[in-house]
């Protein structure tokens, strides 16, 4: 349930706050494995309860980066500040942060209740207070039924809720989770992205989070950066991710996106007119682009910003393409048209499917229009 | 799951096990016999048994042999640990599959050559031969089987369950006592018997290290069967044959309960929605 708020809504975004000082500074971090560069010279800035996804192919360099936060990996060079400490020196078991490991790595040999208070032990607690924040943590995670249990005996959904309740059972003030949904299956894992999103919350740690499934980023996190080869691409919530991918790469690895060659024509204040290559189709932008008239550039235009229609659109002599529809994928609320231009190439579009199947007028190797607002065209540099 | 068993299946695992448990099998019936000719039936009887107990040099030779086979199996299994451990987790370097193959190499060594260079080496350094010589000599072969025993069983563990021990605060030496041996403890035990029943096994390496007063079993009964066989050496034969079988026998029904548990474990788990 969402609590209706009758204060004024705050955005959280700290980054964009210029004296805000960030919980975890990377400063130019390389790492090596032999000659292998796994971590390309890369600076990042994490705030204090933000959410912060790592996001990217596999073998992008996500699981080493994370590493070199918990202490497992040691940079090359550059430096790693958490919480205004360098940590080029502090061996893991003395960092302020947990991890949540991606095999669950939970002690085969005790119970979910030892599991939980093996790092509370660490600290010589008072034994009155680890059984206090233990039996807090497995109400948390809603365990109760199976704390005498070894983690043999649990399933991978309550084993993955054990490695997080012991996590998180130090208080660190800051939480890494390596694809922590990883094995477990769609609903249950959208269910735990929404526990773990209210956890966060009601904790306030700051989590980063690794992932290389793009939905579950874009629904859980406050930024991702998105990884590429050892490098990172692009920082910015989600919205703005998908919204306004900064290259190629990006708007290919989240979602589904068209992409297309051409040149500019014209420049204006408020908008621009991209000449596609091959079929020279007037492109136009919602915004201005800052490229020399002539330049290549990239349009990108996501498939449901996209209409398919029988009669040509009216008063539109730009953003419009003739092709025959080739496939159509039938998806319930949605249907997926695969539609081959005049040269050739494939174009998707998505609507949502607002009439019945029998009311559908457009069919296979039909000749049709695909259209769409200029706003909807993201222009590409690289 | 074979279903019918061929003719030629049956025969060869009987004519298979005969071979193997016959001799045994008499040397066990004998050892019950009335008779002081071990060839000979004359009724049963279990006064060898009796006599063995009164029998000095066996008795002392058979404690010499307990504490040589539990001393060098105790050494073997903390020496092999470190080096198996070591090996698997010390990464690549230069020379790496050389100093695996040193490792490995012994078990193959011909027992005569290792008894041999030993017997130089303290000869050598001018050790005084002895019970602790026969020990050091029984650990440095040992060693080895559980090294090989040990690499194995950590080439299969997960090293991030150390990173997360380590992770929760725990410093790296804890972790290995807390979290790592407790891990592989059931190696580490299976390391041990196997050390163990190699100490009791062992004849030749012995005779090489040993010095005066100190005979092991298999020498006591090495050298008793060379004024013939008498029945009390197939009495003593017997009771380090139910030894011997006794600790397999454990250790195989350790390694089943486990794994009956395991299945258990795992099925009582998919049962949970
Ligand atoms: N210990 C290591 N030694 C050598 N190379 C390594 C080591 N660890 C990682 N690498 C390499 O570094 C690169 C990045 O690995 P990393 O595990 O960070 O990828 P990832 O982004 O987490 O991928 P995935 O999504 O598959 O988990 C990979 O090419 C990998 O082979
Ligand atoms: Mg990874």
């Amino acid at each position: 349930m969402i609590e209706a708020n009758s204060q004024e809504h705050t955005v959280f975004a700290p980054w964009n706050e210029a004296d805000k000082e960030p919980f975890v500074r990377i400063e130019n971090v390389t790492k090596k494995f032999g000659n292998f560069v796994a971590i390309d010279n890369i600076s990042l800035n994490i705030f204090e309860r933000e959410f912060y996804a790592l996001l990217g192919p596999s073998g992008c360099g996500k699981t080493t980066l994370l590493r070199m936060l918990a202490g497992f990996e040691i940079p090359t060079s550059g430096r790693i500040i958490i919480d205004g400490e360098d940590m080029s020196k502090v061996p893991p078991h003395k960092r302020p942060v947990n991890m949540m490991f991606q095999s669950y790595a939970l002690f085969p040999h005790m119970t979910v209740e030892q599991n939980i208070a093996f790092g509370l032990k660490q600290d010589h607690l008072p034994k009155a207070e680890i059984a206090d924040q233990v039996e807090r943590m497995i109400n948390l995670v809603k365990l109760n039924a199976f704390a005498k249990r070894k983690p043999e005996q649990l399933s991978g959904g309550q084993r993955q809720r054990v490695a997080l309740a012991r996590s998180l059972a130090k208080n660190p003030k800051m939480l890494l989770l390596d694809e922590p949904l990883g094995a477990l299956d769609k609903k249950l894992r959208e269910e735990t992205q929404f526990e773990l999103m209210n956890i966060q919350e009601k904790l306030g740690i700051t989590f980063v989070i690794v992932t290389h499934d793009q939905e579950e980023a874009m629904t859980v996190s406050s930024r991702i950066a998105v990884m590429d080869s050892g490098t990172v691409a692009q920082v910015a919530p989600p919205a703005e991710i998908y919204e306004f991918p900064n290259s190629r790469k990006v708007a290919d690895f989240i979602g589904d996106v068209n992409i297309f060659e051409g040149r500019v024509a014209d420049v204006q204040a408020d908008s621009a007119q991209i000449l596609i290559n091959a079929s020279d189709v007037p492109v136009r932008t919602g915004r201005s682009v800052e490229a020399a008239l002539g330049e290549t550039v990239w349009v990108a235009v996501r498939p449901e910003k996209m209409i398919v229609s029988l009669n040509p659109p009216k008063n539109m002599t730009e953003n419009v393409l003739k092709g025959e529809v080739w496939d159509i994928g039938y998806l319930g609320k949605l249907s997926v048209y695969h539609v081959r231009l005049q040269d050739k190439r494939m174009v998707t579009v998505a609507m949502t499917n607002r009439y019945r199947e029998t009311e559908h007028t457009i069919t296979w190797e039909d000749s049709v229009y695909v259209s769409w607002a200029p706003n909807a065209s993201v222009v590409l540099m690289s | 799951m074979i279903k019918s068993w061929s003719w030629f299946n049956k025969v060869s695992l009987i004519v298979g096990f005969a071979f193997l448990y016959v001799p045994i099998i008499l040397l066990v019936i004998y050892s019950f016999n009335e008779s002081r000719l071990v060839t000979v039936w004359a009724g049963f009887s279990t006064k060898w048994y009796g006599q063995l107990f009164q029998n000095e040099g066996i008795m002392n030779a058979a404690m010499v042999t307990l504490k040589v086979a539990f001393l060098s199996s105790t050494l073997a299994t903390i020496f092999g640990t470190m080096a198996g451990f070591s090996m698997v987790r010390f990464g690549r370097f230069r020379g790496r599959t050389l100093f695996n193959g040193m490792i490995y190499a012994p078990l193959v060594m011909p027992e005569v050559i290792t008894g041999l260079s030993l017997l130089l080496m303290f000869v050598a350094i001018s050790l005084d031969r002895g019970l602790w010589t026969i020990t050091l000599a029984h650990t440095t072969f040992a060693m080895c089987y559980v090294a090989v025993v040990i690499q194995a069983r950590l080439n299969a563990f997960d090293r991030s369950i150390e990173e997360a021990a380590m992770d929760l605060g725990c410093p790296p030496l804890k972790t290995f006592f807390v979290i790592t041996l407790p891990i592989i403890l059931p190696g580490v035990l299976s390391g041990w018997l196997l050390s163990f029943t190699l100490s009791l096994d062992d004849l030749v390496i012995a005779s090489f290290t040993t010095g005066p007063g100190a005979t092991t079993l298999p020498m006591k009964i090495y050298s008793m069967v060379r004024f013939g066989v008498t029945p009390e050496i197939n009495a003593v034969s017997t009771i380090l044959i139910g030894i011997i079988a006794t600790g397999v026998l454990l250790a195989s029904v350790l390694h089943k309960r486990r794994e009956s548990q395991r299945k258990n474990d795992e099925l009582l788990a998919s049962a949970i929605p």
